[in-house]
């Protein structure tokens, strides 16, 4: 299980992102951070933080679960559905710039449903996609605008993030034959 | 009952680009028939899914897609404007397509039987029967012989279990919890199926639960359902940490069980006074309709503990939350109609 980040190194790739945020959008005016559930929230938060420590400014945060969206969800007959959590978005969406976060951007069809779900909460000014890993195999015509590591993989295999929040630590692991 | 997750085609684990989420906790009936048979994971795991669906009640676009393409048909033999209406609700803001059908204006008025009534309508391939009706039991009958999933909204006095799951999310929203807490349920005990559901749901949940009316309205057997049966209204108010009144249902009460709704009022009407003998903290629920000056004082049902219309509110997320959970439910080759529950 060979480990593709540490804990160094996604710091540094998460405050790379936030300059680069900073620059692409001179400002932080009207803009927002939204993570996917699960891996995607605590990225947001800290990327909120990288970028209050570069710019002093409090950048609005948000969670969004996109279960109740996804494509795939009443098409297999059989098995449990997968559990629905809370989306929290505090604050209007409406003429905002939205930062979509997620940790691993892969078929893209996660981010498809993430439109979706952002659509019906209104209408921001510009979506923009941050990954924290770009694993390759999309099947939509998706990409990502901000991308912590490019990671070519095989089909076969898995990317797994852990995050200090959740799993108690900070990495990215490939796991399986390549 | 326990490889269902690798049954699943790998698709959930690529959109995700990980593995699906867990899933832990799931129904493990096809049907909703009664809180009976559920056990704690599982009103948890409809009562933590219900905290999700609550937020797209709040929404500008009060509407996600999960349930495209399926319908929904609402049965009802028995009047209902709450129920009903919550169901249809809820229905809506999961995109299922709906209808529903009062019996009056069916072909039940024509002589036709339950069964034949159900089968017919499932001839046109509805994925899932909300129903209700006066025979305890209907819905366990219908749950044998149809492939429709099919959900209980209320059968004779047996049970009405999303009434049951919904007060217990209001309650769990003001408490935090549903365990140790001390629950008074007051009213016409016998001829309700509120009863029956909270009752079971809350004693599987942990809470104590005392059951209070006259006498005459007490159901044998209450006692082994874990309830403590009371006359005294002191006695099951007295530091409760939630009352919940029952309905007097007139509509029951051709065997002249109380004398008299004035004398009913008196001795076990929920008055600001006997309100004081609970919990500081205490709230009052009624699953209506409510019956003000017989079960419940004006002053009661409008004061600053009453979280009856909260009831109403919740009652739409608590019916997402089965309708979803039930959804992945259908149509299993693996087990025969109505088996399991």
């Amino acid at each position: 299980m060979p480990q593709v980040m540490d804990a160094d190194r996604m710091s540094r790739a998460l405050t790379r992102i936030a300059h680069e945020i900073l620059e692409r959008n001179r400002g932080l005016d009207e803009l927002a951070l939204v993570g996917i559930r699960t891996r995607g929230v605590p990225l947001a938060r800290r990327l909120a933080r990288a970028l209050k420590e570069i710019n002093g400014d409090d950048v609005p945060t948000g969670a969004l679960d996109i279960t109740l969206y996804r494509d795939d969800l009443m098409r297999h007959p059989v098995g449990p559905q997968p559990l629905v959590r809370r989306t929290e978005i505090p604050f209007s969406i409406d003429d905002r710039k939205i930062m979509l976060v997620d940790d691993v951007l892969y078929t893209g069809r996660t981010i498809r449903a993430a439109l979706d779900a952002l659509i019906d909460f209104g209408r921001p000014r510009v979506i923009q996609l941050i990954a924290l890993v770009d694993r390759g195999h999309r099947e939509l015509p998706i990409k990502a605008d901000y991308v912590g590591k490019n990671l070519p993989t095989s089909l076969k295999q898995s990317v797994q993030v852990r995050l200090q929040e959740i799993d108690g630590t900070d990495e990215i692991v490939i796991e399986g034959e390549p | 009952m326990t490889t269902r997750a690798a049954d699943r085609p790998d698709s959930a684990e690529r959109l995700a680009g990980r593995p699906a989420p867990p899933a832990a906790a799931q129904l493990k009936s096809r049907h909703l028939l009664g809180i009976a048979g559920l056990d704690a994971d599982e009103i948890t795991l409809i009562l933590d899914t219900a905290e999700a669906m609550k937020e797209i009640g709040g929404r500008a676009i009060k509407k996600v897609p999960t349930l495209r393409g399926r319908t929904v048909v609402n049965l009802f033999f028995e009047p209902s404007t709450r129920t009903r209406t919550s169901f249809e609700i809820a229905e809506k803001r999961l995109s299922a397509d709906t209808l529903s059908i009062a019996t009056a204006t069916s072909s039940v008025t024509k002589g036709e039987t339950l069964v034949d009534t159900v089968r017919n309508l499932e001839a046109m391939s509805p994925d899932m029967i909300v129903m209700r009706h006066a025979s305890s039991g209907a819905p366990d009958l219908l749950a044998r012989i149809c492939r429709s999933t099919i959900i209980n909204a209320g059968d004779g006095m047996h049970e009405h279990p999303t009434q049951a799951l919904l007060d217990a999310f209001t309650i769990r929203s003001h408490k935090g919890r549903l365990a140790g807490l001390k629950v008074a349920i007051v009213g016409d005990l016998l001829h309700s199926r509120v009863l029956r559901s909270n009752v079971l749901l809350l004693k599987t949940m942990g809470a104590e639960v005392w059951a209070c009316g006259p006498s005459t309205l007490i159901p044998p057997g209450l006692e082994r359902l874990g309830a403590r049966p009371t006359t005294s209204v002191d006695d099951a108010v007295r530091d409760a940490d939630v009352v919940m009144l029952l309905r007097i249902q007139h509509e029951r009460m051709q065997g002249h069980f109380i004398p008299s709704v004035r004398e009913y009022f008196a001795l076990f009407g929920m008055t600001p006074e006997r309100v004081r003998r609970a919990r500081e903290d205490v709230i009052v629920m009624h699953p209506g309709p409510m019956n003000r000056g017989v079960e419940i004082d004006s002053e009661v049902a409008d004061g600053p503990y009453s979280v009856i219309l909260e009831q109403v509110s919740n009652g739409v997320a608590v019916r997402m939350a089965v309708l979803y959970l039930l959804s992945g439910r259908e149509g299993r080759d693996d087990e025969s109609p109505g088996e399991g529950r």
